[in-house]
């Protein structure tokens, strides 16, 4: 059931070296760099997002992800679901506005696999990057790279994934769209959504709690996926697998890391869910081809290169 | 530009624990090297120093690194040359024992 939680917002994720790593998400990925604050992190977004910001790169010794916030629609549904992840047993943390430059009070809470979230309902809107508001034209011509529109989703690895379900159903009103169950019936993957989109946030169970498998970014056709690979091959980026298709959510996709070894994704397409529809169950004997479709293959690397 | 790999050093990289050696170039990490010798005597992940998979002790033999992910070499692994492979760039002739993925435990 929906509880007013729209969309992801941002995701702030460490790197070893934030000019490397602007050459992969500003230079190749093609987000454009809106910002940098008073710490030294720098501020992104996709071109189509109307917020002023949905990535934030942070330079430390450790990559991986520092959380992930989901926007809601109203202050009101901040506090009504502040309230309710007490009640869960979150630990909860209220991060004050302007902690992120243009970003309203966020309420933090960790999840029983292990990852930090956020919830916020405010945020400067500085409108699409480099198209008018009123009768705008079908993109700007200034992108760069793969030119990504948006921060679509992350894959997290976690082991309690039970407990990350039920806090984000039960509290965030998220809705599982596609699952992977192993032979006791025992649920290994969870592809969950706040909205129409086949994912809002994955989780896939792994022994350790709190990894970091890959941020996504939204591409419109297969044929800029196609285009993706090949500068992915000019620039020498580090390939984990594709161009291919997922059989879980059939988005077409291919994965890479940027140069502190985070993995990013680029995708097009996918499937749909609305809330009546159950979710779409992959059984764990088919799990190479729920992850990729054609070689129907798990690599190695795709399920243990975490940060 | 032109050739630089073909002039740059060339170093002799033993690799004890599966009896395999590859040739290492000059200024290109000891990972990627391995990788374009068509050895597999090293775990390949992100190639960047984040995931730890890649993690070798280096026994014999100089060499240069670039930060790599505290959650998988802290402070003394580096001093004992306990490195990550994708990071690391030789100097000279190495001898290294690799599939060390064994994290140290270490603060964010
Ligand atoms: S391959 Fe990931 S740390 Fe070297
Ligand atoms: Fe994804």
């Amino acid at each position: 059931m929906k509880k007013g939680v729209m969309r992801p917002g941002h995701i702030q994720l460490r790197v070893l070296d934030i000019e490397e790593a602007l050459k992969h998400y500003r230079d190749l990925i093609g987000l454009i760099e809106v910002h940098r604050d008073a710490k030294g992190r720098v501020y992104l977004k996709g071109w189509t997002e109307v917020d002023k910001f949905s990535v934030v790169l942070r330079e430390a010794d450790q990559p991986g992800m520092d959380f992930v916030s989901y926007k809601c629609v109203s202050e009101a549904v901040v506090d009504q679901l502040r309230d309710e992840l007490v009640a869960f047993g979150c630990n909860v943390e209220d991060i004050p506005a302007d902690e992120l430059d243009g970003c309203g009070r966020r309420v933090r809470f960790d999840s029983p696999t292990g990852h930090m979230f956020e919830v916020f309902a405010t945020k400067e809107q500085t409108g699409k990057w480099g198209v008018s508001a009123v009768n705008p034209e079908a993109w700007p011509r200034e992108l760069t790279g793969m030119k990504a529109t948006r921060f679509d989703h992350c894959l997290l690895y976690g082991d309690d994934l039970e407990g990350s379900l039920k806090l984000f159903c039960d509290v965030l009103g998220f809705d599982i769209a596609e699952q992977v169950l192993d032979e006791n019936g025992e649920r290994i993957a969870q592809f969950l959504t706040a909205s129409l989109k086949a994912h809002d946030v994955a989780f896939i169970k792994h022994p350790e709690k709190g990894k970091f498998h890959h941020a996504s970014f939204y591409l419109n056709t297969w044929e800029e996926v196609l285009r993706a690979a090949d500068l992915i091959s000019m620039t020498d980026t580090s390939l984990d697998i594709g161009p291919t298709r997922h059989g879980l959510t059939h988005g077409q996709t291919i994965y890479f890391f940027d140069p502190s070894g985070n993995r990013s994704e680029v995708f097009c397409g996918g499937d749909y869910h609305y809330p009546d529809h159950p979710p779409v169950t992959w059984t764990a004997d088919h799990l190479g081809k729920a992850i990729f479709y054609h070689t129907r293959e798990l690599n190695e690397r795709f399920l243990t290169a975490l940060t | 530009m032109r050739d630089r790999k073909l002039m740059a050093k060339k170093f002799q990289v033993e690799v004890v624990n599966c009896q395999q050696s590859f040739t290492a170039l000059e200024g290109c990490s000891l990972l990627m090297s391995m990788e374009r010798s068509g050895t597999q005597a090293i775990k390949v992940g992100c190639r960047g120093g984040g995931c730890g998979m890649c993690k070798i002790r280096v026994m014999k033999g100089r060499y240069i690194s670039k930060r790599m992910s505290r959650a998988h070499v802290s402070e003394s692994d580096e001093q004992q040359g306990l490195v990550l492979a994708c990071r690391v760039f030789p100097q000279e002739d190495l001898t290294i024992e690799s599939d060390l993925i064994v994290d140290s435990v270490s603060e964010k």
